[in-house]
Formats: C-alpha cells, sequence, structure tokens
C-alpha cells in the first residue's frame, strides 16, 4: 500500500470512529425532544418509536405550566448573570493586588487563597446553611448569590499568573505621571485582562448556571427555584409521565444550547484555557 | 519596579491599597468558606440537630460514622463509582483527542462531544431516566433486539446502578476532558514526532514514546480533578437513583447531604463531611508528590 492511500484509510477509520461516537454523544437530546411530542400511551412501544405518531405538542405547554418555569428562567439569569460580573471585578483586583502591590501579609494571604482550592463545598454547605438560616437568608436568593460572587480563589489565582506575565512600564508611567492605584488599575490593567476573564467569565457561567447543590438546599419555594432545582422538583411529581418530563428537560436544555453553539469557539477555547473541572 | 524616591512614599498608602484591592474576595474567603470550615469542624464534635440540642460529644459522630453501615456503602461506592469513571474518561477521551486531532471537520465533532457538557447534569438526568429503564428504555430494547444479550435493570439493580451512573458521567464528562486532552497534543512541537518519523518509529512508538511522556503533565492534572470531581458526585445520584436502590448508589456527597438535610443531624454530616475533606486533601497532596517523580516537563 502507497503511504497516501494508507493515509486515506486512516482517515475514513477516524471519521468513522468519530462520526459514530459523535452520533452516541447527540443521541439522548434527539431522543429527549423527540419523545417530548409523544402521548403517554407511546411510552411503551416496544421496540422504541423514534419518530412520534402522532404528534402530540401539548406536553411544552402542560410542562411550562405546571410549574413556574419563565419564572425559574429569569431567576437563573439574574442571579448568573449577577455572580459572573461581581466575580470578575473583585477577582481581578485581588489579582491586581497580588501581582503588583506590597502590603502586609501578601505571600500568606495568597498561600490562604490557594488552599481553600482543596475545601469541598460540600463540607462549607452544612455550617453555611446554619449560618443563613440565622441572618435570615435562607429561602432569598442572596444565599446563592454572595457566597459565589465574593469567592472565586481559581479566578484570583489565574488572573494573577496572568497580570505577573504584563509588561510594567505602563503602569509605572501611569504611577509617575501621579495616576491612583485604582487609576492604574481600572484604566491600564484591567482592560488588558479581557482575553482571561472572558475565559474565566465563561467557565463560571457554566458551573453557575448547571449548579444544584446549594440552590437545592438553600432555596424551598417555587417561585425562587433556579431552572436545574425546578427540573428536579419536576421529577419528582411527574416520575412516570416521560414525555412530560422530556419536555420539561428540553425546555432546561435547549436554551442554554442555542447559546453554546452561538458562542461555541470562545465557550470551548475558554475551557482549554482555565481547563477547571466542574 | 525601579525604587526611586519619587516611589517610596507610596509604600504606606499601598498597603490601604493592597488591602482594599484584596478585601472583597478576603471577606469572601473568610466569611464564606474559612469560617465554614471552622464551623464545620467544630460541628463534627456536636450533637447538633433540628431539635435544638447542641452539645459537645467529642468524636461520638465519627464513632457513629463508622459504626454506619450507610456510611461504609457510600464510601465503597465513591470508591467504585471513582474506579471505573475516571479511568474510563481519560481513555475514552484521550482516544477521541487523537482522533480529532488534525483530522477535517474538527470544530464540528468538537462541538458535538461538548454539547453534554453544557447541558444541565439535572435534566440530561430525567431523559437517562428513560434511556435507561428497564422495560421501555431504547438502550434496553435495542441490546435485546440487536444484540440477543439480556440486560439488567440498570438503575433498579444494586450491582448494575452504579456502572448506570458511570455511563451517564462518561456521557457528560468526555467532552470537557477531550478538549482539555486537544490543547495538551496541540503544544507539542511537532518537530519532535517527525523527528520520530524520520528515524523510522511506527505510529505506535511515537504514541508510546513521544506523545504520551509530552502529555504526562496534562494527563496528571486530569487525572487528579477527576477523581475528585468523582469523589463529589452528587446531581446524577440525587435525580436518578436517590442513592437507591436501597443504598446502592448512595455516594459520600449524597450521605452528606441525606444526613443534614433529610435526617437533620448536622453533626453526624460533618463528621462525614470531614472524611470527605480528608481524603480530597491526601488525593491533592498525592498529586503534588507525583508531580515531581513521574511528570515530564519540556522546560
Amino acid at each position: 500500500m502507497t503511504p497516501r492511500s494508507d493515509k486515506a484509510v486512516g482517515s475514513a477509520a477516524k471519521h468513522l470512529f468519530l462520526g459514530g461516537a459523535a452520533l452516541l454523544m447527540l443521541l439522548p437530546f434527539v431522543w429527549m425532544v423527540l419523545s417530548a411530542f409523544k402521548d403517554f400511551s407511546q411510552v411503551f412501544v416496544v421496540p422504541p418509536q423514534w419518530i412520534p405518531d402522532p404528534m402530540h405538542p401539548s406536553n411544552f405547554v402542560d410542562a411550562w405550566e405546571a410549574l413556574p418555569f419563565g419564572r425559574a428562567y429569569i431567576n437563573s439569569v439574574y442571579i448568573t448573570v449577577t455572580i459572573v460580573v461581581v466575580q470578575l471585578l473583585t477577582c481581578a483586583m485581588a489579582a491586581y493586588a497580588f501581582a503588583r502591590i506590597r502590603f502586609p501579609f501578601r505571600g500568606g494571604l495568597f498561600v490562604l487563597f490557594l488552599a481553600t482550592l482543596m475545601v469541598p463545598t460540600q463540607l462549607t454547605i452544612i455550617p453555611l446553611y446554619l449560618v443563613m438560616r440565622e441572618i435570615g437568608w435562607l429561602d432569598t436568593h442572596w444565599s446563592i448569590i454572595v457566597p459565589s460572587a465574593l469567592f472565586n480563589a481559581f479566578g484570583v489565582f489565574m488572573l494573577r499568573q496572568f497580570i505577573r506575565g504584563l509588561p510594567t512600564s505602563l503602569e509605572e508611567a501611569a504611577t509617575i505621571d501621579g495616576a491612583s492605584r485604582w487609576k492604574t488599575f481600572w484604566l491600564i490593567v484591567f482592560p488588558l485582562l479581557r482575553a482571561p476573564m472572558s475565559a474565566l467569565g465563561i467557565f463560571s457561567f457554566m458551573i453557575q448556571w448547571n449548579n444544584f447543590f446549594g440552590p437545592l438546599i438553600f432555596l424551598s419555594t417555587p417561585e425562587k427555584f433556579t431552572v436545574p432545582v425546578l427540573v428536579a422538583q419536576f421529577k419528582g411529581q411527574h416520575t412516570t409521565d416521560f414525555p412530560l418530563m422530556m419536555a420539561a428537560a428540553a425546555l432546561a436544555v435547549i436554551p442554554p444550547l442555542i447559546v453554546f453553539l452561538l458562542l461555541q469557539r470562545y465557550i470551548i477555547e475558554g475551557v482549554a484555557l482555565t481547563g477547571l473541572k466542574r | 519596579m525601579p525604587k526611586t524616591s519619587r516611589l517610596r512614599p507610596r509604600r504606606l498608602a499601598d498597603w490601604g491599597w493592597g488591602l482594599a484591592f484584596v478585601g472583597p474576595q478576603l471577606v469572601g474567603l473568610l466569611v464564606f468558606v474559612l469560617g465554614p470550615l471552622i464551623f464545620a469542624m467544630v460541628l463534627s464534635l456536636m450533637e447538633w440537630n433540628a431539635g435544638g440540642t447542641q452539645r459537645f460529644v467529642g468524636l461520638e459522630n465519627f464513632e457513629g460514622q463508622f459504626r454506619s453501615e450507610e456510611f461504609w456503602a457510600a464510601l465503597r461506592n465513591t470508591g467504585y463509582f471513582t474506579l471505573l469513571v475516571v479511568p474510563g474518561d481519560l481513555v475514552c477521551s484521550l482516544l477521541v483527542a487523537l482522533a480529532l486531532n488534525n483530522v477535517r471537520g474538527r470544530v464540528v465533532y468538537r462541538l458535538l462531544f461538548f454539547m453534554p457538557v453544557v447541558a444541565s447534569s439535572v435534566a440530561v438526568s430525567v431523559v437517562w431516566l428513560w434511556l435507561l429503564n428497564g422495560e421501555f428504555g431504547p438502550l434496553n430494547s435495542y441490546l435485546r433486539d440487536w444484540f440477543g444479550i439480556d440486560p439488567p435493570n440498570w438503575l433498579v439493580d444494586p450491582d448494575w446502578v452504579i456502572p448506570a451512573i458511570v455511563l451517564v458521567s462518561l456521557w457528560r464528562g468526555i467532552g470537557f476532558t477531550m478538549v482539555i486532552f486537544l490543547a495538551g497534543l496541540q503544544s507539542i512541537p511537532a518537530m519532535l514526532t517527525e523527528a520520530a518519523e524520520i528515524d523510522g518509529a511506527s505510529s505506535l512508538q511515537r504514541f508510546w514514546h513521544v506523545t504520551l511522556p509530552m502529555l504526562s503533565p496534562t494527563i496528571l492534572f486530569l487525572a487528579v480533578t477527576s477523581i475528585i470531581g468523582s469523589f463529589q458526585v452528587f446531581d446524577l445520584a440525587y435525580v436518578m437513583t436517590q442513592g437507591g436502590p436501597g443504598n446502592a448508589s448512595r455516594t459520600l456527597v449524597f450521605h452528606v447531604y441525606d444526613l443534614a438535610f433529610v435526617g437533620f443531624d448536622f453533626g453526624a454530616s460533618a463528621a462525614a463531611g470531614a472524611v470527605l475533606f480528608v481524603i480530597l486533601l491526601v488525593l491533592t497532596l498525592a498529586q503534588l508528590w507525583a508531580q515531581r517523580r513521574w511528570v515530564h516537563y519540556d522546560e
């Protein structure tokens, strides 16, 4: 076999493997969308029927009306956006201080930030729950927004590394011209952080949007639920009505998926850049 | 920074600026992580329940956990899950990444593999409830009709419930791990593999002696984050099985959750959480140690 045809066979094999695997990735979504149009009686059809016959679109309306889905979307969007924006700003500020300003206990505090990367939220959530109950934040969005907005040790670490890699000449020039620390940060350093901050923001957005553990524990009124908690609640109430559940799942999955498809390049590259799991 | 006399008066002011800049995140760290961490340690030594009892009991909560069958079931299940999911995830993702590296249509494939990563874990759990259903789920139907296998009733069978959750986790996680592997592969200088090719190394030899060693920092990083992540598995077990049947899919985090927010035994929950913390701490330290010994860095 010549090297060229050898390569062609290799490439075809690759596409066969990748195509098959990608199909497996896609099928659960296809099943979800198609089955959401099924009637309850079509659940028991064996072998499974992919295309529903007859189509039964009312599941989407029923799912949307059974629980406050619209409300949950508004909650999820504004909670997630607030967390990400505040997180990015405060992380950038802390990162700038750790990278450029000399102040007492700087080294010690930085190590403290790194050490907290190892603390699992599942451990701290129990005392946090008791504290939230004490200060009356249980079943409010504060309990979800504030702890996440004001703490992202990985973000601080990543941005600090980035700032340390920047040349200092611009900042020095600004200092000599009499700019305050805040001005130097806001006008010179902050605009340079666009690339790492968008990666961090995307990553943080994904984590916060899908966050389930915290909202599950802190929230109890359906009107205050975020999308994942609402879907879990829905599942608890309609366990046996599979097509209705598919409609609820589709309502939760499809809008973020569309956003992902539109921004996929930035999202995937952002993740590759930050590369920290969950 | 040059130490000119002009900059010196700024030093004292800088102390204030430094603390002010670190301030918001530092408050978050103290109030929402360090404080609760210390509180959790204290809590693990106390009897603290919904009835309002709050008293110091020493190590009783830990003794109670070590005597509790549920705790050991949780530890066993989490260990078993990790043992299956981490190698599975690494091998599958690496295979996909290797195939994807330098192939036409890479962007489209990458997109398809990444879709499950973006989807809410709760919502996809609901979908998989149907896919894995023993009687009218499509997976078992095809296993029966096409392969003549008598498939298990995944989520209801104590022996198969963890493998079933592993399957869903792999589906959800491969895209992420693969993207990191791809980034790692792309940072390997083409010069190296080309040189090996010229020297007559077969593609398997090139993979084994060039690609794999160059990829070792990525592999280690992914192995550790993947182990840590799998020790924290919760969403899938919560939505799909509620830890059942029996305790067959009770994971450590589900156990911590169940003790605190179903049983309202906060002391016992904190003790179980502390065990999880120690495990994660040991794993992280093991990472630092392994990094020094086995990882090849290209400096």
